[in-house]
């Protein structure tokens, strides 16, 4: 159902359901860039519209949302351990149609690959999203390439004009909020085409694994991990457990975020490491990225949203590694 | 008849008079060496006009037009009067058409400066601008340069005054991943500060230099800079042929205004303090500071600062450098 509001009159609305629920968004957080007096868009609790950064895609994703970055799994002490509590509230996430896709990719792994995570799922069941349009196409992403320019599987839509706020309601709990709205058929802004077009490679064989392409541009890359940092459907974790220093018998299990291009991923017991090389690190994303999981859930991880390009501190480009990719297999 | 020039007055005026008799060089000051690329237009029609059409970027960052008639030097200075207004200097309405005003401060150099560089941790050209606005014209003997980081591009280090960017590292350990690349940097490309410890990272602040290293290398954003600036002083650094010595740390992670402050001081202090014999009232500060001694210049350098609660002081600073000017 489809609502619109003046400014003013959402703000109050806003506001009030920022009491009922953690809203978080991406917000623009001045001089946290990576080079002095530079911004960089991420997530956070906002308390008002006017925090939310609609225009510029943020540069790290939602996903740190509902997979914390740090999550400790329990506390331990000498005959116990304890599992933290759930968050309290439930939860509001503004995100874009790339990203409301990513969701899909984040539930395959932590609800539908054989079990369901408990850590993901509690917080998962909490969480609403509320779709941000594009009324513009960024430079770098590809949705309308892949597929996941558009979608409908939005709790709620929200668009902000000069003085003027369009919602779109589907999620039963949050209608009461917007029933003093002036109906109105709203529908969301998609964009239909990007300035970055990709082909997906058709022809993967086992030959895909020798191109040279992963040499090339494995020996650009400098093991960094942000294009699996900033991504929406990269998931990996690994473990940490920490022992208290004033009481090495009390500490914690952590999961942290892991990245197959950081040192240390594929380390063993006994100091063996399986991809060493950068290039076969680059592999191991790139095809994980557009075959392997394909091959094991049916449709393509990567949902285009590009910031692995932006972010990318030595202007490695996925997408063009990808287009490179099925010239060769042409 | 003979040219009469009154050389000490064109010298004030940033003339060189060069070794070629009857010919100078006009020195043109560009405050952090930044300025709108029309200057080089005016700076070339001087030159081509004038000059002999060469130009000598200088060591300062200004432009040293050579070859020029001193007989023209009124004409000159008439051109210059754009190139002033374009880089911003201080004049007073009835020195305009006439020149830069005066030359013993020289002009402020600084490094590229965060506008463009990744590892800067400010904008050096807009302090350089704010500090001239500070001090020119004034006829004593002052060098400062603004430098981005730690790594000095700009050798602040052989100045008077080097004024060193800085950064309050600020860790949030919620978004670090212990991936390692901050600690690694530090090694490499600073100066070992951090090390992991349960998974975190932990910063040794007496060994930090404040570079920002850590930040540009974190993929995650659990490094950021500070909201606030901060600076390291550096003091009396010099060249010259009696005792040329790196700068010494005066102050670290100190702020902007105490330094403009501190500076404008030193002013006063070289007036009361300069030796009588100074040829054309040219000492550096440092020999001042070598014969009147360091609390002097402290006392006079620390009126009215009020330093910020974390700005490191060093109390007493000894310089070594290379020394010429024994007399044993």
């Amino acid at each position: 159902m489809g609502y619109r509001f003046s400014k003013e009159k959402m703000d109050e609305i806003f506001s009030k359901l920022s009491e009922d629920f953690d809203v978080f968004a991406p917000v623009v957080k001045k001089g946290d860039g990576t080079f002095s007096d530079e911004d960089v868009v991420r997530y956070d609790k906002v308390h008002s519209l006017d925090e939310i950064e609609f225009e510029k895609k943020s540069d790290y994703s939602f996903k740190e949302i509902l997979l914390p970055i740090n999550e400790t799994v329990f506390y331990f002490t000498e005959d116990e351990t304890i599992v933290p509590k759930k968050p309290e509230k439930e939860r509001l996430v503004f995100l874009r149609s790339c990203d409301i896709h990513a969701v899909k990719r984040l539930d395959e792994i932590y609800l539908k690959n054989g079990f369901e995570d408990f850590y993901y799922d509690r917080i998962r069941k909490m969480t609403k999203f509320v779709l941000m349009g594009c009324s513009n196409s960024c430079e770098t992403g590809f949705c309308a390439s892949l597929g996941t320019n558009k979608c409908d599987n939005y709790d709620l839509y929200l668009k902000c004009t000069e003085g003027e706020v369009f919602v779109d309601v589907k999620d039963e709990e949050l209608k009461k909020a917007f029933e003093s709205g002036e109906k109105k058929d709203v529908n969301p802004d998609f964009v239909s085409e990007n300035p970055t077009k990709v082909t997906l490679p058709k022809n993967i064989t086992k030959d895909t694994m020798q191109s040279g392409l992963f040499k090339e541009y494995g020996s650009r890359c400098i093991k960094c991990g942000r294009c699996n940092f900033v991504c929406p459907t990269c998931t990996c974790f690994s473990m940490q457990d920490i022992f208290y220093k004033d009481n090495e018998k009390n500490g914690e299990r952590r999961r942290v975020w892991a990245s197959c291009q950081v040192d240390g991923y594929s380390q063993i017991a006994g100091g063996h490491e399986f991809r060493q090389d950068n290039s076969d690190r680059m592999r191991f994303k790139v095809m994980h990225k557009i075959y392997d999981f394909e091959k094991r859930f049916g449709y393509t991880m990567c949902v285009g949203c590009g910031r692995c390009d932006d972010v990318c501190p030595e202007y490695i480009s996925y997408s063009t590694l990808i287009n490179k990719l099925s010239k060769e297999g042409e | 008849m003979g040219l009469d020039i009154n050389t000490k007055k064109a010298k004030k005026n940033a003339w060189r008079i060069s070794k070629k008799r009857g010919f100078g060089a006009s020195r043109v000051r560009v405050p952090g060496g930044y300025c709108d690329a029309k200057v080089l237009g005016m700076v070339q029609e001087i030159s081509q006009k004038y000059g002999n059409g060469y130009v000598h970027l200088t060591t300062r960052q200004g432009f040293e037009i050579e070859g020029i008639h001193l007989e023209d030097m009124e004409e000159v200075n008439k051109l210059l009067q754009p190139v002033i207004e374009k880089v911003g200097i201080n004049q007073n309405a009835e020195d305009k058409d006439k020149g830069y005003s005066a030359s013993g401060t020289r002009n402020i150099s600084a490094c590229i400066g965060n506008n463009v560089c990744p590892f800067a941790n400010y904008d050096t050209a807009t302090l350089a601008r704010r500090i001239d606005k500070e001090i020119f014209p004034n006829d004593l003997h002052f060098k400062v340069a603004c430098t981005g980081c730690s790594n000095d591009c700009a050798k602040a280090r052989m100045h008077d005054f080097g004024i060193i960017g800085m950064t309050m590292p600020q860790y949030d350990p919620n978004r670090c991943v212990s991936c390692n690349a901050c600690v690694k940097g530090c090694q490499s490309l600073s100066v070992g500060a951090l090390r992991m410890d349960n998974y975190k990272i932990v910063r040794d602040e007496e060994k930090c230099i404040g570079c920002g290293v850590c930040i540009t290398k974190c993929p995650t954003r659990a490094w950021t800079r500070s909201q606030k600036k901060y600076y390291k002083l550096t003091i009396m650094g010099r060249t010259g042929k009696k005792n040329p010595r790196l700068g010494k740390d005066f102050l670290i992670w100190a702020d902007e205004e105490n330094i403009v402050k501190i500076i404008k001081n030193t002013y006063n202090f070289v007036e009361d303090n300069i030796s009588p014999n100074a040829p054309a009232r040219k000492e550096h500060i440092g020999y001042i500071i070598d014969r009147v001694g360091f609390e002097k210049f402290k006392e006079y350098a620390l009126k009215d600062v009020e330093l910020l609660p974390e700005t490191i002081m060093n109390k007493t600073v000894y310089w070594d450098g290379i020394h010429f000017d024994n007399q044993h």
